[in-house]
């Protein structure tokens, strides 16, 4: 098995869901495929999606809603079961 | 009054702390953990922190921005525009907290901003609006029955929806009766609420708004701004006078926005948005703006009159000094906002530290903005970084004038908006001063279309 970060292409605040009143896209152990929404940084009141590059288990989250993340940063763990 | 509050950050928190000192007044600034070194608060008289870098924890806290004015002094608060700006409830407990609220009474922020009541008070104030249905309509005969009255093509819009969402655009009963279902049915998935009404679509619609001011008692207009450049609602360029408007639809909209300010007694500055159908010049009532705007300097450079220094003497119970026949306007004005966000990556917001800033000067030049190099760009806030202004005797010399200011215009290490605005200053089309509200768009469609082919 291999794991693989999913990180935000930019900088801002993590949200795990679309909106307060939503589930989250995705929870730990989930199914992902690449292309999958797993989360969405707000940056200068726009909203920027934070998606899989590669299918497998969302093993884990690294950083929780409303964390501040900088660009690049990994916010997920993604196990390819490879 | 001696002392203001400015409950805001960015360009406008500068430009009002400007406005304070020309009148004599000492300002207050509030800044979030992020905006510690951010140039409101060297300007201001005295810095109150009122919490962490997101605006629901800083800049929206009405209870540590009401408490901030307190300790420091402060008689009066001015909301600027965006945050707490059009909050009734936040110019409420400003008033109940015995401070002056830099901007109109509570209760005309609240009727603004219901659009409904807003629509009521337009037509009490005989004042036209978009003709359509009496609320929302039951099925696709009655919407037909409405269209039929209204003329086509008419837009079928989600009572639940807003921000250009959730409409459709029909052009004859076959269509409405073929959509109607269509609409509904996306209405309800969308926002959870399958009420649809139906409103006259204008094809060629221009964006005209009138400044207005008033003390409660008197109003007078300050002529108008032409806004129809926008992407995404937001608006790009703004200038004044609008070019290609009949006279008589400009003095209409003059006599409309006067009428409907003097029908609930406004007080302080606001703009009442129009808009106006560029085929046969009929003009509909949109909505009110209870604050001051971010194109205002279009009309102060225009009228020589400063919008925000009359808003700070109105609040302190002057009466208003003017009389509408103190405000002429010369010559033609432009601004051009220029945005932290790269135009060439979709408009991806760019936030990150100002390395280069040069910014343009020399006659008839205003920047308004809180650039500076080393200064921080934070991820948190809207992506305004300063308007540049400028004015010329016509709009052919703005328009030259405005071309040579964002020349001067340099901007490193973040992406700006700068580059799509030299594109539009060299388009025909926009020199001729020939657009409509979906001009823009249309525009950046076709030279991304076209870009991406070559």
């Amino acid at each position: 098995m291999a794991d693989h970060e999913v990180v935000t292409p930019v900088p801002g605040t993590f949200y795990r869901r679309p909106d307060p009143d939503s589930d989250p896209f995705k929870n730990e152990g989930d199914t992902v495929e690449a292309g999958d929404t797993i989360g969405v940084v707000e940056i200068m009141k726009n909203f920027q999606q934070v998606e899989a590059q590669v299918g497998g288990t969302l093993s884990r989250f690294l950083v929780e809603t409303e964390d501040f993340v900088a660009a690049g940063q990994p916010v997920a763990v993604v196990d390819d079961g490879a | 009054m001696n002392r203001v509050l400015v409950a805001n950050r960015g360009e406008i928190a500068v430009r009002i702390i400007r406005a304070a000192h020309d009148l004599g007044l000492e300002a207050v600034a509030v800044y979030s953990a992020a905006d510690g070194a951010a140039p409101h608060v060297r300007m201001a008289d005295e810095a109150v922190a009122i919490g962490p870098p997101p605006a629901g924890k800083s800049y929206l806290d009405m209870s540590a921005i009401v408490e901030a004015a307190r300790t420091s002094g402060a008689e009066g608060v001015h909301p600027g525009y965006g945050f707490l700006a059009e909050r009734a409830d936040f110019a409420s407990m400003v008033e109940g907290a015995g401070l002056r609220y830099v901007g109109p009474k509570p209760e005309h922020i609240e009727l603004m901003g219901d659009k409904a009541r807003a629509r009521e008070a337009a037509e009490a104030g005989g004042v036209p609006t978009i003709p359509g249905s009496e609320g929302a309509v039951t099925d696709a005969d009655e919407a037909a029955a409405v269209a039929g009255k209204i003329g086509y093509p008419v837009a079928l819009k989600a009572a639940g929806g807003g921000g250009g969402r959730g409409i459709r655009i029909v052009h004859d009963q076959a269509m409405l009766h073929s959509q109607y279902k269509t609409a509904a049915r996306e209405a309800a998935v969308a926002f959870d609420d399958a009420r649809i009404y139906v409103e006259r679509f204008i094809t060629q619609a221009r964006h005209v708004e009138v400044q207005v001011l008033g003390d409660g008692e008197r109003t007078i207009h300050l002529h108008e701004r032409e806004c129809s450049l926008q992407r995404r609602r937001q608006k790009v360029v703004e200038e004044s006078p609008a070019p290609r408007l009949a006279e008589a639809t400009r003095v209409g909209l003059y006599e409309a926005a006067i009428a409907l300010c003097n029908e609930i007694g406004y007080r302080s500055a606001g703009t009442v948005e129009f808009l106006v159908d560029a085929s046969s010049g009929e003009f509909f009532f949109i909505e009110m703006n209870t604050r001051i705007q971010v194109e205002h300097p279009v009309t102060e450079a225009i009228t020589g009159i400063d919008l925000i220094a009359e808003q700070l003497r109105i609040a302190a119970g002057e009466p208003l000094r003017l009389r509408q026949e103190d405000v002429a306007p010369r010559g033609c004005a432009i601004e051009l906002r220029i945005n932290a966000e790269d135009p060439a990556n979709n408009f991806m917001p760019s936030p990150g530290q100002l390395h280069r800033v040069v910014l343009p000067a020399g006659p008839w030049v205003r920047v308004d903005t809180w650039m500076e190099p080393g200064g921080e760009v934070p991820p948190f806030y809207d992506s305004l970084l300063g308007k540049v202004i400028v004015w010329g005797p016509d709009r052919a010399s703005a328009l030259a004038r405005a071309r040579r200011a964002l020349g001067e215009l340099e901007v490193e290490s973040v992406k700006t908006t700068k580059p799509l605005l030299a594109e539009l200053l060299r388009q025909d089309w926009f020199n001729a001063g020939e657009f409509d509200t979906g001009t823009l768009e249309r525009w950046l469609e076709a030279t991304t279309n076209g870009s991406a082919g070559a």
